[in-house]
């Protein structure tokens, strides 16, 4: 388990002081300073995101409502599933390094191969699910989020099950349009979550009328599900955080290679192992927070 | 290549099988609870969704703060037992965790004070 100093060094030999200040080795604790700085810039993403959420005087998106998606099920509702079980894949990913660091403390390199190679395999699977979502995300539903002319913006829901239109939305001066206004700096926006016939009809003009424009799916400038801050930070924060998986992946094989040709053996211990343990570990724990602060609340 | 430019201090961090068997078991054991936890969470949200129990309700207050403390149970258990932190010497486990933790109260409270009050000009 955790790295006490058995061994008597003498003291030149260490750090230029008298003993180590925490009975770990140097890599292990600047490992751990890494990841202490790493961790300050995903807290300062994920405040960013709350304090933007504070400001914003509108209703935020519902993680359970944009992503309800699971791969070739089709147009399904399952709130939040899949984002469940790439929550889980991590976790599971996760246990498969830290087996790996305990088969490293035994000197069992036969399991250390197999539970790093379980644990590439599944960030394999983490990265291919958040290239699903993306890709998911950037082209969104079928219907979209119509801007009007006059910059008012008209959301729709389908449920594809009843095929109609859901949570029908009347305004008392009968127009299409109308519900919460927001301000943000000098422009004024009208969103309206518009349902029914209503919305049927206004989808059905849209063609003939110019003065329509469809937000579908995401960019960084717009987005159907909400304000433009909610796709820029969704991109952002899942992007910084999956290529801190990719990057974790290559580590993770470089290291797997080195396992494999036996230069961890070799030199008597697999703190390698441990030290790349941690980084992958940190890249779990920064997903339970993505995972609670963007998706969930 | 032998490396002898640096000392390293867990060299001798060597487990016995018995207690590896110990250690997979707390292993396993954390395992089932993170993956409950995470069900549980999403269980939650399937049954009381924000958008009808109203964003500003009291009742989607108290479920945020359930998700905020399995979060913090969830990341206790990652870091104190994937990451070893618990196993380490005091000093260094209070090193890495106090600052962060200060820091990150302190931008939180910054941040979401000065959210509300951009908020509150805003909506006026």
């Amino acid at each position: 388990m955790g790295g006490h100093a058995t061994k008597q060094i003498d003291a030149p030999t260490l750090w230029g002081g008298s003993m180590s200040p925490f009975s770990t080795s140097y890599g292990k604790l600047m490992m751990w300073f890494f990841l202490v700085s790493d961790a300050l810039t995903f807290g300062g993403l994920l405040v960013a995101y709350g304090y933007t959420r504070y400001t914003y005087t509108g209703e935020w998106p519902a993680g359970e409502e944009v992503f309800h998606h699971f791969p070739l099920a089709g147009e399904t509702h399952l709130p939040l599933l899949y984002v469940a079980f790439m929550t889980f894949i991590l976790i599971v990913s996760s246990v498969t390094m830290v087996l790996a660091v305990e088969a490293g403390h035994r000197m069992d390199k036969r399991g250390v191969i197999k539970w790093l190679a379980w644990t590439i395999v599944g960030g394999f699977i983490f990265l291919g699910s958040q290239v699903w979502e993306w890709s998911h995300f950037i082209h969104g539903s079928e219907y979209g989020r119509i801007t009007l002319q006059d910059g008012s913006v008209v959301k729709a829901h389908y449920n594809h099950d009843t095929h109609a239109f859901e949570g029908f939305e009347v305004t008392q001066d009968g127009s299409l349009y109308k519900a919460e206004e927001q301000k943000s700096g000098e422009h004024e926006e009208k969103y309206a979550v518009l349902h029914g016939d209503h919305a049927k009809a206004l989808y059905n003009s849209i063609e003939e009328n110019e003065s329509y424009r469809i937000v579908r799916g995401a960019n960084l400038y717009e987005n159907e599900y909400g304000p433009s801050h909610y796709g820029q930070f969704f991109f952002f924060i899942t992007g910084f955080h999956g290529f801190h998986v990719f990057s974790g992946v290559v580590i993770n094989i470089l290291v797997l290679m080195m396992v494999l040709k036996g230069t961890m053996h070799k030199r008597g211990h697999y703190e390698m192992v441990e030290k790349t343990g941690l980084y992958w570990h940190f890249v779990d724990l920064v997903w339970v927070f993505v995972f609670t602060f963007f998706y969930l609340v | 290549m032998e490396r002898d430019d640096v000392i390293e201090y867990s060299l001798d961090a060597h487990h016995s099988d018995e207690e590896g068997k110990k250690i997979r078991k707390k292993i396993w054991f954390v395992t089932a609870l993170l993956s409950i936890i995470t069900i549980v969470e999403v269980g939650v949200g399937v049954v009381w969704p924000r958008n009808a129990l109203g964003a500003d309700s009291g009742a989607w207050m108290s479920i945020k703060i359930f998700y905020i403390v399995l979060t913090l149970v969830k990341a206790g258990y990652i870091v104190l037992t994937f990451m070893h932190l618990g196993d380490e010497r005091k000093s260094m486990k209070y090193v890495i965790l106090v600052p962060y933790i200060i820091f990150m109260i302190y931008l939180m409270f910054i941040a979401f004070v000065e959210g509300a009050a951009v908020n509150g000009i805003w909506a006026s």
